[in-house]
């Protein structure tokens, strides 16, 4: 009993485990994100954290206005800098 | 269900390496692989998740035929402690270990199904290698570390748990240490195939940084579990002995530390990449080291489980994992370049950087004290001890500092702080340091211990700094939004998860240390022989030893001798305590002494404690038998006498000759209580103690803030209004 039951474990992992090479090739049966727009959303979501932070940081003091404005200034382009390659990306996949 | 059970481990142990090498198939682009990799790292899961199942019935069942039941549980034991009996054996904790990579790598890989596609494959394979290897070492490291080894025939009783292990602290002490040496197998895994795929860029850094976050969480549950263990427990009265497993444990919660910190500087300014690849692959291998140590027996410690076959496989890993990592970071050198520099010493980056060279310097100070006497066994033949004075006098400086930087961190903004607006964020910090100073000098012992002095007022500079900054933030929300303070608070908190959870973890850091100092350098202990009815001084406080107690637990087999300790301060009652002692019989006893022998084997301490947020009144006792030697002997004979006439193969005789030792036990029991012996009572005031457990507490909610995600409703939200703020300024300029 315990020799079929594990006869039919092995069975039901191996039909489970090997399902996906059945599918044809290139159907692996999932969306994946592309690589590069998910870098590019992690580098803007880091941008954009840095950005606030450093709003908070001239809120509490720690920041002349004049230095909060010349790294504001610099963080912003630099988020732009990635909006733009996002853009770019969609709009090249789009046309894809 | 021995068959199926050892099955499972097979099947696991082929799913693990099928799943290994599925994922490095992935690798060529055919994403069929990589999903059938993928499926089969959730059957592993499956697989020894049915093996866990297997052997916890097994020892609720008391089904002696699986041996690691029979070696560590009995029918007496009570069923909590049954089910936790699994990870006090070599082959349970290695399934234990397996099983918890398993799960979460499964849960790991659920979350990026459709993320970080390059290097997922590689980091599924390193997963599974380690899958593979542990699943190996319960098949074919030998019977003790096989859970599903067999005995027969099977005994009719078990050995029964270790007495010091039924204590609900343990219950979860080792799932959660081992949780967090398990999960800092997974940043390292993404950092192997970061490498290798040479991505090591923003979308890797975000998913690493949460593993890590959560192994340094686990890892944290962990170390403080076993501290408030051997606190309430072991009868020495401390919580931190320098242990090599303990220092095991803390040595990757350092590293995951430092790691935490240094990650935030990659993120923002694209530095410190090799040091962070190399932080993640040390972590981890301590972690791997911490679980040889347990393991393998090869230091002394009280978690040493004995000289086992494991130890040389795993240090083998050990090697593999260092030595590999190492080559692949050097291979990698060009593309781990920093992207830009530190624009200023007095800039937070500054500061983490600073903060993790302390870290690092902390950890090579306990490794050295914690290998050293294998060290000078290879060279000279002869073990040295290192003992608790080495690490002191070392970690003691290093740790006054990092309080500090805990406190100097929070302070300083990212790329510089302007110089102009510096004094107007210290002094409030500085005047709390300088008044504690004073304040202590004059009115405490402090002003003879310039460590502690030291550490006090650098931790009070912390937690200043620390409330300057909720305050300003609740200031700031309340002048944007309105609202109460403590709506505000909650507003801010919610918002900054990442900013507010790390400032709440490095006030608990600095409350635990402040606890540490104190109860370690003002510590009141003395050592008291009593009778019942004498008293004692011990500092400000009255002891008096009102009378002796005794108990008979016939389901735990065991014995509890204890006292009744009134103690007063300055003629007022102060609390009542009850420390005892608790003997439990063993199937090892010598036939020809069982009451002796019941003495003399396991015994674990239950303390008598007044817990307070100013501190403890700790004691345990033991009793002194010396005066029942005489009718312990007299027992002894009597019984080995009959033992030695009754017929030992019938089961009745024996029924009833255990019968005749429970009644005696019980008798010395009584006999101790109308005698009233003398005891020895070891009595320690700790202060602020508590401030440790509370200090661990709050770091622990602000790691559970800091991880805690946010809606992404709202990240998007906040997204999009910063899109909008970038497309008006980009029009206006």
């Amino acid at each position: 009993m315990e020799l079929l039951l594990i006869a039919v474990i092995l069975l039901v992992v191996a039909v489970f485990v090997t399902a996906p090479l059945r599918r044809p090739p290139r159907q692996s049966g999932e969306e994946v994100e592309d690589p590069r727009i998910a870098e590019l959303e992690a580098r803007k979501e880091a941008k954009y954290r840095e950005i606030r932070d450093a709003e908070m940081d001239r809120e509490a003091g720690k920041l002349s206005d004049e230095d909060w404005r010349r790294q504001d200034t610099e963080l912003r382009r630099e988020a732009i800098g990635i909006l733009k390659q996002l853009d770019g990306l969609r709009e090249e996949r789009r046309e894809w | 269900m021995i068959v199926l059970g050892a099955a499972c481990v097979i099947l696991a142990l082929l799913a693990a390496l099928y799943a290994a090498g599925a994922a490095l198939a992935g690798t060529g682009g055919d994403r069929r692989w990589v999903v059938s990799s993928r499926r089969a790292v959730y059957a592993v899961a499956a697989l020894l998740t049915a093996a866990v199942v297997i052997v916890e019935a097994a020892f609720l069942r008391s089904d002696f035929s699986f041996r690691v039941v029979a070696e560590h549980s009995s029918t007496t034991t009570p069923t909590g402690y049954k089910l936790t009996a699994m990870w006090s054996s070599q082959g349970g904790s290695l399934l234990l270990w397996a099983w918890v990579l398993s799960l979460a790598s499964s849960a790991v890989l659920y979350a990026t199904r459709s993320r970080l596609r390059e290097i997922v494959p590689w980091a599924t394979a390193v997963l599974m290698g380690f899958g593979a290897f542990f699943c190996g070492l319960m098949l074919f490291a030998g019977p003790d570390a096989n859970p599903f080894a067999r005995l027969d025939p099977a005994p009719a009783e078990g050995v029964g748990l270790t007495p010091l292990l039924r204590h609900p602290a343990m219950v979860i002490h080792p799932p959660m240490l081992y949780s967090g040496y398990v999960f800092f197998t997974i940043p390292f895994a993404f950092a192997i195939g970061a490498l290798i795929t040479r991505r090591l860029d923003a979308s890797w850094i975000r998913s690493t940084r949460r593993f890590a976050l959560i192994a340094w969480t686990f890892l944290t549950i962990g170390v403080a579990l076993g501290a408030r263990w051997s606190y309430s427990e072991l009868g020495w009265g401390g919580y931190w002995a320098w242990d090599p497993v303990e220092n095991a444990s803390l040595m990757p919660w350092l590293l995951g530390t430092a790691f935490l910190h240094s990650i935030m500087i990659q993120e923002r300014r694209g530095m410190l990449k090799v040091w962070n690849a190399s932080l993640i692959v040390a972590a981890c291998s301590f972690a791997l080291l911490g679980t040889f140590m347990v393991r393998s027996g090869i230091l002394d410690s009280i978690h040493a489980f004995g000289a086992s076959t494991v130890g040389p496989p795993i240090l083998f890993l050990i090697a593999c994992v260092v030595l590999g990592s190492a080559a692949l970071i050097v291979s990698r050198l060009d593309d781990l370049r920093s992207e830009k520099r530190i624009d200023s010493l007095f800039s937070r980056e500054a500061i983490f950087l600073v903060n993790n060279l302390l870290l690092v310097g902390l950890c090579a100070v306990i490794f050295w004290g914690t290998f050293f006497p294998l060290v000078s066994e290879a060279i000279t033949g002869t073990r040295s001890s290192v003992g608790p004075p080495f690490f002191n006098r070392l970690v003691t400086p290093l740790a006054i500092l990092l309080v500090l930087f805990t406190g100097i961190g929070p302070l300083v903004a990212w790329r510089r702080i302007s110089i102009g607006v510096a004094w107007r964020i210290f002094r409030l910090p500085v005047a709390a340091a300088v008044a504690a100073a004073v304040l202590l000098v004059a009115f405490t012992d402090a002003r003879g211990e310039p460590w502690a002095l030291a550490l006090f007022t650098f931790a009070a500079f912390a937690l200043a700094a620390l409330a300057q900054e909720f305050a300003k933030g609740v200031a700031a929300r309340r002048a944007l939004a309105g609202g109460s303070v403590p709506g505000a608070l909650l507003a801010l908190v919610s918002r900054n998860r990442r900013r507010y959870g790390g400032y709440m973890v490095h006030a608990g850091i600095g409350v635990l240390l402040i606890g540490v100092a104190a109860s370690a350098t003002f510590q009141t202990s003395r050592d008291l022989f009593l009778s019942p009815g004498e008293s004692a001084s011990v500092g400000d406080y009255e002891v008096r030893y009102v009378e002796p107690t005794q108990s008979v637990s016939q389901s735990e087999d065991r014995l509890t001798l204890g006292g009744v300790l009134e103690v007063s301060s300055g003629g007022e009652r102060f609390a009542t305590l009850y420390p005892s002692r608790n003997y439990y019989s063993s199937r090892d006893t010598d036939p020809s002494s069982p009451v002796r022998g019941f003495f003399e084997g396991e015994a674990t301490s239950e303390v008598g404690r007044r817990d307070g947020l100013g501190g403890d009144f700790w004691t345990a006792m033991q009793p002194d038998l010396t005066r029942l030697d005489p009718v312990i002997e007299r027992t002894d004979r009597r019984l080995a006498g009959l033992a030695e006439r009754l017929p030992m193969d019938d089961p009745r005789a024996q029924v009833q000759l255990a019968a005749l030792q429970g009644s005696a036990i019980r008798a010395i029991a009584s006999r101790y209580t109308e005698e009233g012996p003398p005891a020895n009572f070891r009595v320690n005031v700790n202060p602020l103690v508590t401030w440790i457990w509370l200090g661990w507490l709050l770091a622990l909610c602000g790691a559970l803030i800091a991880l805690w995600p946010t809606a992404e409703a709202r990240r998007r939200r906040v997204a999009d209004v910063y899109a909008a703020r970038l497309a008006r300024d980009l029009s206006r300029a």
